[in-house]
């Protein structure tokens, strides 16, 4: 019997049985720093305690001896000690953190990046789309950020002493023949893709990675959209056109397909706001496009993206050559794309990447000088492109990964210049090796090479490409970046000489960044020497030379003042160049010495109204007088530029759809923007290249439909 | 014989014995979310980790992993620091699979998981309203197919359209409508047991005295 009861009394009253133990003791980190929050336990009891915001803990338990003990704390990784419970002395507790993404460093010389997925960016997709004054138009945005150059003349991104040219587009990894509408000389057409098909845009202002080539100053990476986050109609109509789409989940949330058309008609507007052309063909364009994308596994993920543009339009203006004359400008544009891209994951670290993309892009231009020449000039042009792509990547260790890649362009260009023909074909290939190795998760090494050839240059090169970038703490970093780049001379001046050969440059770029959670502080400076630049006077060659330094600041802050969000670029660059018929170095016409450009963001919730605004300013850039001498050659500028575009959204709901009311205006106060001079030939008159109007405005409504359960749960009540 | 007798006794005993501690100490530290002195970020992560404390010494136990990520998603809701977010709910939603895990498929649970996904709209909710509005919006669909009566559910559901802009589908009007149906199933509502899920009432009549 008492064999029994002994034990039944030891369970039944252990309290009664085993004294209480106390057992205190410190939490740090391994720097020593207190930990609070850490949830200590003795294992297999419920026994233990939360860590004090001095570290320190302190708990009682009737266990005894020898026992497990483990702290653990988010962030940080667990740990188990054995800790003898008898002894009083206090236990110390060292947790050593984990690394994650906001702890870890990137590669980010050169680079400004909006992404919804990754952490540590300085923009958001959404900020793309919400800029007063960029229309929601990309490259119009990304003129916003430090680097980029006020051009309103030509299309494209000018990028620290570079052309527009000198930039290219990619999507999903593929370049991008065409990315902007066809437009009339001297005024700059809009991008052809819309924002909102992208969920990341990487702007490298340079010193890009070695996946990307044919670039001389930067890149514009396109990451497309993967699934929707539910299935959507849109409906929309604005003052320059209607728009609609469709965009379908599939009920398993694997596969997605969606249809945009929209249809733009400029006509109505000139007939109100008069432009400084008169319109005599209706400025129209018809978009389409669609997709269909499916996860065809865990990982996987192949992407179909098809688009069209038909366009046309035509402008009759003063002749600059014969005055009292007109001049007409008529233009026809086609345009398809098609994009196919398939990521996998192979397992064992690897993964894999296919593309494939065509496009074509057909203009038709009439110029004429009513009634002075004969016969109107028609040019026919034709761009197709077509290529593929293998990039495969393998992680390396913790953090460290491995691409290797390779891309095979073959591309066409067919111009008609009346009967006179020129037509070129250019097969061009190219691999890249890179490799992004953390030293430390703090420390990371971004080393790659990239090898290029070119049927039509007959020569081949090799572009290596490094970065460097350590974090000093949570919130700042540094970073190098080094590169070499070749671009293909432009297509007008290889269709006249099959002799020429790569353009070059090389970029040295040094950056320092502070990202806080409502605060980003950007510096950056740079040097960017060119080599081997195309020279047509006195014959075509490559001995165009040149340079471009600088220093940019960028700061963004959404705190000082409540519901706002603002930021300001500045850039100063120095830059010169001999190229084209230039007697030699000059700062060239594409190039300001300043540019500076403020957002501001303001979002009132009562009103669930977005008012924006966007100032921008640049000095004069220089300009071409044939009237001066040699010696003077671009010595002239024109005035420094301002100006500030606002908008204004409205968000609400029309019956069952979301909806927002657009207003946006450019060049609100009306400033004369002076972006260059044109001379005629016999140097008596001149005339100012300049917007075919000082303003524009758009009014839009675009709504909404959600057809998902969430849309359905709303009507139901 | 006796003595083959007197262990199995000891063993009835013995878990009867757990059993009871595992009720009381439940039954202690859910009390604790009863006073609105455990509802500060530091007093509800204390407590998470002592209900983390029990989970991980019964391991079979659905409930004190329920609680662990119920205190920490009220955790998340109550931090000013939105960048602290995320890490807190990433945790809570950890234990929530754990809980899902042991339990299966309940209504309780995806009203926790819903909570969770609408902690995160905050760390920015201009581009992550659409993304975890939707993905609560489906759980508390789920939560309420799995137990129409559970009061929780219209809890939840009138609380997202009341705090909801109305451009983006929210409405104060139906809000309400959904807390009143919420507190006719709170009278209605019997606990499985007295440390199960019984959260909510005083809340949603805080919430419909805050919106009269």
């Amino acid at each position: 019997m008492y064999k029994l009861f002994l034990p039944l009394v030891c369970l039944l009253f252990p309290l009664a049985m085993q004294a209480q133990t106390v057992v205190a003791g410190k939490v740090t980190d391994a720097r020593k720093k207190p930990l609070a929050g850490v949830n200590i336990s003795l294992v297999g009891s419920y026994d233990g305690a939360t860590s004090a915001k001095d570290g320190s803990f302190s708990f009682t338990t009737s266990e005894k001896g020898e026992r497990l003990i483990t702290a653990t704390l988010a962030g940080f990784a667990s740990i188990e000690v054995k800790a003898d419970l008898s002894s009083s002395a206090p236990l110390l507790l060292v947790l050593k953190e984990t690394v994650n993404e906001l702890k870890m460093v990137t590669i980010s010389a050169g680079s400004f990046e909006a992404s919804d997925e990754k952490k540590n960016t300085v923009l958001k997709p959404l900020d793309i789309v919400t800029t007063a004054g960029a229309n929601a138009d990309i490259v119009s945005a990304l003129k916003t950020l430090p680097g980029a150059q006020q051009v309103g003349e030509k299309e494209g991104l000018f990028v620290r002493g570079g052309t527009g040219y000198e930039t290219q587009t990619f999507i999903d990894g593929m370049l991008v023949r065409n990315p902007f509408t066809s437009g009339m000389p001297d005024f700059a057409a809009r991008g052809r893709f819309s924002p909102f098909l992208f969920k990341g845009t990487t702007f490298s202002s340079g010193g890009y990675s070695a996946q990307y080539g044919q670039g001389l100053s930067s890149a514009l990476v396109l990451e497309s959209i993967d699934l929707p986050e539910r299935s959507s109609y849109t409906m929309g109509i604005g003052s320059v056109g209607p728009s609609v789409g469709i965009d379908k989940l599939s009920k398993d949330k694997k596969k997605g397909y969606g249809f945009e058309m929209d249809y733009t008609n400029l006509w109505p507007y000139f007939k109100i706001m008069k432009q400084k052309q008169e319109p005599v063909v209706a400025p129209e364009y018809l978009n389409a496009s669609g997709n269909y994308r499916i996860k065809t596994s865990k990982n996987g993920m192949l992407k179909i993206f098809v688009m069209g543009t038909a366009g046309r339009f035509g402008f009759k203006g003063e002749s600059l050559e014969y005055p009292g004359s007109k001049e007409e400008f008529r233009l026809n544009n086609q345009f398809v794309y098609t994009n196919v891209s398939w990521k996998e994951s192979l397992g064992n670290g690897w993964k894999i990447q296919l593309g494939t993309s065509y496009s074509t892009n057909r203009d038709r231009i009439t110029m004429d000088t009513l009634g002075k020449q004969p016969e109107p000039t028609r040019i026919k042009t034709r761009q197709d492109l077509s290529q593929f792509r293998a990039v495969l990547s393998k992680n390396l260790g913790k953090f460290s990964v491995l691409r290797l890649g390779s891309e095979y362009q073959y591309g066409t260009e067919a111009s008609k210049f009346n009967h006179f023909e020129a037509d070129f074909v250019d097969s061009y290939t190219a691999s890249f090796a890179e490799a992004d190795v953390y030293i430390t998760p703090r420390f990371v090494g971004r080393l790659g090479s990239r090898y290029e050839y070119s049927s039509l240059l007959r020569s081949p090169n090799i572009a290596p490409r490094a970065s460097l970038a350590y974090k000093l703490n949570a919130k700042s970093q540094v970073a190098l970046a080094y590169g070499e780049f070749y671009q293909k001379p432009e297509p007008q001046y290889l269709r006249f000489d099959r002799n020429l050969g790569y353009m070059r440059a090389t970029h040295y770029i040094a950056s320092y960044q502070h990202i806080s959670q409502f605060r980003v502080f950007r510096t950056e400076v740079f040097y960017k020497q060119y080599r081997d630049l195309i020279k047509t006077v006195p014959s075509y060659s490559n001995n165009g030379k040149g340079y471009a330094k600088g220093a940019e600041l960028f700061w963004r802050d959404k705190k000082l003042i409540k519901n706002a969000d603002y930021w300001i670029s500045y850039s100063w660059l120095d830059t010169k160049r001999d190229h084209l018929n230039f007697p030699y170095e000059v700062q060239p016409d594409f190039a300001a010495e300043h540019t500076a450009t403020l957002v501001y963001k303001h979002f009132i919730p009562d009103w669930m109204l977005n008012l924006g605004a966007t100032y921008t300013f640049a000095t004069g850039r220089p300009y071409y007088n044939p009237n001066r001498p040699q010696s003077e050659f671009m010595t002239d500028r024109t005035r420094n530029l301002n100006t500030l575009g606002i908008n204004v959204n409205y968000l609400t709901t029309v019956g069952k759809a979301f909806t927002v009311f657009v207003f946006t205006m450019s060049n609100v106060i009306g400033n004369e923007q002076q972006y260059g001079w044109r001379y005629s030939s016999d140097k008596m008159r001149r005339s100012m290249v300049g917007p075919m109007a000082p303003r524009f405005f758009f009014l839009g409504m675009f709504m909404s439909f959600g057809i998902d359960r969430r849309q359905e749960m709303i009507d139901r009540q | 014989m006796k003595s083959i007798l007197a262990y199995l006794l000891l063993f009835a005993v013995a878990t009867a014995n757990a059993q009871d501690r595992y009720q009381a100490a439940m039954k202690q530290q859910v009390g604790l979310l009863d006073s609105a002195s455990t509802f500060n970020p530091a007093s509800l992560n204390a407590l998470s980790n002592t209900f983390e404390r029990i989970a991980n010494a019964e391991q079979t136990q659905w409930l004190p992993y329920y609680y662990a990520a119920y205190c920490l998603v009220n955790e998340a809701f109550m931090t000013q620091d939105k960048t602290k977010v995320d890490p807190i709910s990433d945790k809570a939603a950890l234990l929530a699979e754990k809980a899902v895990a042991l339990k299966g498929a309940d209504s309780e649970l995806s009203c926790l998981l819903s909570l969770i996904a609408v902690s995160r709209i905050a760390v920015d909710p201009m581009t992550r309203g659409a993304r975890f509005g939707t993905e609560s919006a489906e759980l508390l669909e789920k939560a309420k197919a799995q137990n129409p009566e559970n009061p929780r559910v219209y809890l939840l559901q009138g609380q997202n359209l009341m705090f909801t802009p109305e451009a983006f589908g929210g409405s104060k009007s139906k809000g309400k409508e959904l807390l009143n149906v919420a507190l006719q199933k709170f009278t209605a509502f019997k606990p499985d047991s007295d440390i199960a899920p019984r959260w909510g009432e005083a809340y949603t009549k805080e919430l419909l005295k805050m919106n009269p």
